[in-house]
């Protein structure tokens, strides 16, 4: 952990990924294509929680309301501007800053675990009210209406920077959800091996030895929450443009639970463990969908409960112990 | 007073009804190596979290080299440069020895001499062969190593020992005191300890705590003879 070289994981998974953003499109139809651009997204939301609870130990029950405010900053600054360019950076801005502020109080009131649990999630279903409150003429933003629980359709998706008639195809939006995907990963490793990451792991780890070495934990939780705030909104921004659509949803109960269930399934305190978590369950909410043969939330519920109980470190940490008790003896706990 | 580089005047707690620690006035001169001792729930540990800024006092005023700390955040306090090795080990479980000295070294070095220092300290402590191994499974003596190993790192001007030789085997504790010894020549210390075994090997000024307040102030010799000290800690009956 000392080392500053990557590890031979991360170089082999953003190896796959950079073949995936780029043999993808040679192989599969439009519709597949477009299919796995919201899983990317996806994947990037994943990865915002997991980097936030996983490694900086703050339980977040409402990491959608940072998606949700992505999406929405996205869908009315797109309107407005009929250019994508800003609404993308804002996108992630206004989010962060929001995360920042909401943080301030919590790391700043020194609040316990508990109530950043409670505190998170009541905030995304106050979101999810409020936008769902939002009928009518008199709630617009510019020309932007925000419609209430219909939700905000047919917004312009992304244009090529500076040139609002030049809309990306379907290819190429892949192509640059992987890039951030990519970009977002990478860089969480790259912020986790720095020393501003370090001190987040030691935050995890034991609170209080970090201020008797003074560390101050509350602007560090506080930096880690902004940056998830920001990385969730991206993906929020990029959500909102793939199906040109955002709707109070985004909000939901069901939304914040399924990015718990993506990171608990992956193995919290790794990377690589919520993106194949969110793959998995998005493939599987997808087929069960389609096939309508049983309730989706019911699934995702027994599989929670599954994982809880019978694999409680998740995928990735469980199959990582299986190959190192297969290489040898036991060696340390893996590295955070 | 001002070459003092610690200095409490009237430092009291209230923990509803009780008075944890008392209007104790303390003051530590510089390169001074104080023991303190004194029986059970006497007010030592609760004293270095007021020191430490973990508790904030009810009354009175702590002095760091002048400036007055009363009140300040923990982490504040430690850029100060003040150091505690905690009563129970407060370690990272999951992290390895070599990541506590280096987190706490490189909060105030760049990168290059971080490496060196933490290098030197798990050297002079003896923690290089467990160097790369996770803190969470080591016994309860090399813990107490690696928090000290730790505090050293971070080069603090005063370090707060709180019980640094309990868990420790008889050769351990002699090689504990010798630790001290020799940080004593560049640093400030304060060492709370019960085993009085050790408290022999290093002490010269000794202070004795009691129900929250200080009851005397004198050299190890003294302390020893002192019949006070003796009724406190055996009971006003026990001695044998």
């Amino acid at each position: 952990m000392s080392s500053r070289r990557p590890s031979p994981g991360v170089v082999l998974t953003t190896a796959a990924m950079v073949a995936i953003a780029v043999g993808v499109p040679q192989v599969v139809d439009q519709f597949g294509l477009l299919q796995l651009t919201v899983f990317a997204s996806m994947c990037i939301l994943a990865l915002s929680l997991g980097f936030v609870w996983g490694y900086g130990g703050i339980l977040c029950f409402g990491q959608s309301a940072f998606f949700g405010l992505g999406g929405y900053t996205y869908a009315v600054t797109a309107i407005d501007l009929g250019e994508s360019t800003l609404a993308m950076v804002l996108a992630v801005v206004v989010p962060a800053v929001f995360a920042a502020l909401l943080g301030y109080f919590m790391f700043y009131g020194r609040l316990s675990d508990v109530y950043l649990g409670v505190i998170t999630l009541s905030v995304t279903l106050i979101f999810f009210n409020l936008m769902n409150s939002t009928a009518g003429d008199a709630y617009r933003v510019g020309k932007a209406r925000l419609n209430g629980f219909n939700g905000m359709p047919s917004l312009p998706t992304l244009n090529v920077p500076g040139d609002p008639g030049r809309l990306l195809d379907p290819a190429e939006t892949f192509y640059l959800v992987m890039a951030f995907l990519i970009i977002v990963y990478v860089g969480l490793h790259v912020l986790l091996a720095s020393h501003f990451g370090r001190v987040v792991v030691a935050i995890r780890e034991n609170e209080t030895r970090c201020e008797l070495l003074g560390y101050d934990v509350r602007l560090h939780k506080l930096l880690v929450f902004a940056i998830g705030g920001g990385i969730a909104g991206l993906a929020g921004g990029l959500f909102a443009n793939w199906g040109a659509f955002v709707s109070p949803n985004v909000f939901s109960l069901t939304m914040t639970s399924q990015i718990i269930i993506w990171v608990i399934v992956g193995g919290l305190g790794t990377l690589l463990g919520p993106i194949i978590g969110c793959l998995i369950m998005q493939y599987l909410a997808t087929t069960l969908g389609t096939q309508q043969v049983a309730n989706t939330s019911l699934i995702f519920g027994i599989i929670f409960l599954a994982f809880v109980l019978l694999v409680p470190r998740g995928i990735v940490p469980s199959l990582r112990r299986l190959g190192a008790r297969a290489v040898g003896p036991a060696r340390v706990r893996e590295p955070a | 007073m001002s070459d003092a580089v610690l200095q409490t005047v009237g430092l009291s707690i209230r923990f509803g009804g009780v008075e944890a620690v008392r209007g104790v006035d303390f003051a530590l001169a510089e390169r001074e190596l104080r023991c303190l001792i004194g029986p059970n729930g006497a007010g030592k540990s609760t004293l270095f979290k007021l020191l430490t800024g973990q508790l904030k006092p009810t009354a009175g005023r702590i002095l760091f080299r002048g400036h007055d700390i009363t009140g300040h955040h923990t982490h504040a306090i430690a850029r100060r440069g003040i150091g505690i090795k905690t009563q129970v080990p407060s370690l990272f479980d999951g992290l390895t020895v070599r990541e506590h000295l280096w987190l706490s070294a490189r909060r105030t070095n760049p990168a290059e001499r971080t490496r060196a220092i933490v290098d030197e300290i798990m050297e002079r402590i003896g923690l290089t062969a467990l160097a790369d191994g996770a803190v969470g499974q080591l016994s309860h003596g090399l813990r107490q190593w690696v928090e000290l190993g730790t505090v050293l790192a971070g080069n603090p001007e005063l370090i707060l020992l709180d019980e640094p030789a309990a868990g420790m085997t008889h050769d351990e504790v002699a090689r504990t005191a010798e630790l001290v010894r020799e940080i004593n020549r560049t640093h400030a210390l304060i060492v709370v300890e019960h085993d009085m075994q050790f408290v022999k090997m290093i002490a010269r000024t000794v202070t004795v705590m009691h129900q929250g307040a200080v009851l005397v102030e004198d050299t190890m010799d003294r302390i020893l003879k002192n019949a006070t000290v003796r009724d406190v800690y055996l009971g006003k009956h026990g001695g044998a």
